[in-house]
């Protein structure tokens, strides 16, 4: 019965994961970025939500009309003062942006708010759980977080297939030039992308925050986990990102269960498997299928 | 398409080999085509004259061997005091060279470099402890930690660009996670490297400075020739568009797997001085991302892909180390500020400025082209 437990909970855990991980999966599907400073990213807005439910006096939870926005702002600015630019300067700028801005953020916020651990406020969210047959306790917190990564995976779906801007938005991750000649305007396209991206971002990191704790270097792992999940889901694919997720959380918490010095590592060699083995990923869409097999080719 | 070789003579008109932006196979058709550009310029009096060096790199080149003299004779006339900071800034300049060589001429942006920092300065513990002179033990670092970077690079190449970068994130945390599971190295604790008992303090420390000095030299001269070379021409071409490399006859799975091994194999190198430095060997202290932090910065500061912007990135780095060692975290706030101001504004840095301007080129890898006088 341990292992069905390690198992529910795993899948749990995977949501999160999918979570942070979907907006890096929007960015470089549609803007060719892989924004390196996504993880920290979402410890900002863990940080933010601290701050304001501080302030407020209130669970984290009554926070996020703030934060939500707020994020979504901070995506528009970033895309236009550094993103943008990046992109004309070449594959290799992004990269290099990005890994420095996730530097820069991770020493602000040790200037800012210590090294210390943080939590957050959870309300009684965080301590009720339900139970389901006779050994197994699933716990609210776990269950909201998962039950609104699938809301969010499923709003974006819905979002890029049924509306306007979802049609611009996979125009311009199939073929930039030419939905620029087809009279798409590219740049408020680019510019919701980063907000949509950072937003759920923050919402990720809210999550964390109140799972477990965080500090300033809390977004390198966050990062990591959540390109493994990306990349184990097949690049490019919403779906498959929430399934990779899952498979990361299934595996670090039943290796956890014999013994939990490997918990990390299996992750990350799962990911290397995955690698070796079939680099479009387990789930992967058509697309990313072409790209990684086109890449293999040169290689 | 076979590639064809060309023999770059001094009439070869292979001028366009110089900053030739999809560089190796355009500069060879360059050269190729030169042969047309020797008969024209056979017709007229002057030839146009295509020569590697200048005056100003050749007396650069003097200048800076006598420097390398001198660095070497300060264990004998300045001594300790002035050892340890010219150890730091000699470590900076071999780990700037070496991320350059990766990301600059061959686009591999690796921020996972400490991976095999880490691995070198355990592989010195390791030969140091069965019984291997530690110096000498710098050397198998190298080996090893190239040995390890081989089938590593068969998995962690199949990604590009930022996938590739956080790909090498994950090595180096299996690595390290290894490290601290693995007893016989002392796990999360560490150990002290061995078989430096022998050896009096004075002489150590110079023996550890003459190391860097050795390995800084070598990484900034190996790059410097392993650049010169089709090498060069051909990690540019792959660096700026590995699909027109490809289709212009490089193999690009080549010549990133040989950058990516040099780019290890020295990383070990330098791991070895750092655990020589410190006399130990400690997972969280050498598997430090800090070290690939401060790769990225030195060389957008000074200058990526090019010969000379890592060494003056590096010197930068050590002034504004030393200069805000009191403003704790801001000090790589600011650099990490310089850095994307760096990528954003002046993508060849601070001595893409300077060359640009003044037309410097202290360590030419290309060639420069004079016309005849009319």
């Amino acid at each position: 019965m341990t292992w069905v437990n390690a198992v529910i909970q795993g899948l749990l855990l995977g949501g999160q994961y999918a979570l942070i991980a979907c907006g890096l999966s929007l960015t470089f599907g549609v803007m060719r970025i892989v924004n390196l400073a996504h993880g920290d990213l979402a410890v900002c807005g863990a940080y933010l939500g601290l701050v304001l439910s501080a302030a407020l006096g209130v669970p984290v939870w009554y926070t996020l009309p703030l934060v939500l926005p707020a994020a979504f702002c901070v995506g528009l600015a970033l895309q236009a003062l550094l993103f943008g630019r990046a992109l004309r300067h070449g594959e290799l700028a992004p990269v290099l942006v990005t890994f420095g801005l996730s530097v820069m953020i991770e020493n602000l916020l040790q200037v800012a708010a210590t090294s210390d651990p943080r939590g957050l406020n959870g309300g009684t969210l965080a301590l009720a759980s339900f139970r389901l047959g006779r050994h197994i306790t699933v716990s609210w917190l776990f269950m909201t977080a998962f039950l609104t990564a699938c809301a969010v995976l499923s709003g974006l779906q819905l979002l890029l297939s049924r509306t306007s801007w979802g049609r611009k938005v996979r125009a311009t991750a199939d073929d930039l030039d030419t939905a620029r000649l087809v009279g798409i305007r590219v740049r408020p396209v680019f510019a919701t992308v980063a907000g949509l991206a950072v937003a759920t971002a923050a919402l990720a990191g809210v999550f964390i925050g109140t799972i477990g704790t965080f500090d300033p270097l809390a977004g390198a792992s966050t990062l990591i986990f959540a390109f493994e999940a990306v990349v184990i889901g097949g690049i490019g694919s919403l779906w498959g990102t929430l399934a990779g997720g899952m498979a990361l959380g299934v595996t670090q918490v039943v290796v956890g269960q014999i013994n939990q010095a490997y918990a990390v590592l299996a992750v990350h060699l799962l990911f290397l498997a995955v690698l070796a083995v079939r680099p479009a990923g387990l789930f992967a869409g058509h697309q990313a299928g072409r790209e990684v097999r086109g890449l293999r080719a040169l290689g | 398409m076979k590639r064809s070789r060309v023999k770059r003579t001094k009439a070869a008109g292979g001028g366009a080999g110089r900053d030739a932006a999809v560089g190796g196979a355009a500069g060879r058709d360059a050269a190729v085509g030169g042969g047309a550009g020797r008969d024209a310029a056979a017709g007229t009096e002057q030839p146009v004259a295509v020569s590697r060096w200048s005056r100003t790199a050749t007396g650069f080149t003097g200048v800076a061997a006598l420097a390398v003299v001198i660095l070497a004779a300060v264990p004998y006339f300045v001594g300790g005091p002035a050892e340890q900071p010219l150890i730091t800034l000699l470590t900076f300049v071999a780990m700037a060279s070496l991320w350059n060589l990766l990301a600059g001429f061959s686009g591999l942006t690796s921020f996972g470099q400490h991976a095999y920092l880490g691995l070198g300065a355990y592989a010195l513990y390791l030969v140091a402890a069965h019984g291997v002179n530690p110096f000498a033990g710098i050397i198998a670092a190298a080996i090893i930690a190239a040995a390890i970077s081989l089938p590593v690079s068969a998995l962690v190449l199949r990604l590009s660009g930022g996938y590739f970068a956080v790909a090498t994130l994950v090595v180096a945390a299996v690595f390290q996670i290894v490290a601290t599971l693995s007893p016989s190295v002392g796990g999360t604790t560490g150990v002290s490297v061995p078989g430096l008992a022998g050896y009096g303090p004075v002489l150590r420390e110079a023996l550890i400075y003459w190391a860097t000095l050795a390995v800084a030299v070598a990484s900034v001269a190996g790059v410097y020739l392993l650049v010169r070379r089709t090498f060069g021409l051909d990690a540019r071409a792959v660096g700026s568009d590995p699909v027109a490399a490809a289709s212009a006859g490089v193999r690009v799975g080549r010549i990133r797997r040989l950058a990516y091994l040099i780019a290890a194999g020295g990383a070990g190198a330098v791991g070895a001085l750092i655990a020589l430095q410190t006399l130990y060997v400690e997972p969280t202290a050498v598997f430090n991302i800090q070290y690939s932090v401060y790769m990225l910065f030195m060389v957008l500061i000074g200058g990526m892909g090019t010969i000379e912007g890592p060494v003056l990135g590096a010197l930068v780095l050590f002034a504004l180390q030393q200069a805000l060692s009191s403003y704790g975290a801001w000090y790589l706030v600011i650099v990490g500020g310089l850095a994307v101001a760096a990528t954003l504004v002046a993508s060849r840095g601070l001595w893409g400025l300077a060359s640009e301007r003044f037309g410097w080129s202290l360590l030419p890898v290309g060639y420069r082209v004079r016309a005849p006088r009319p």
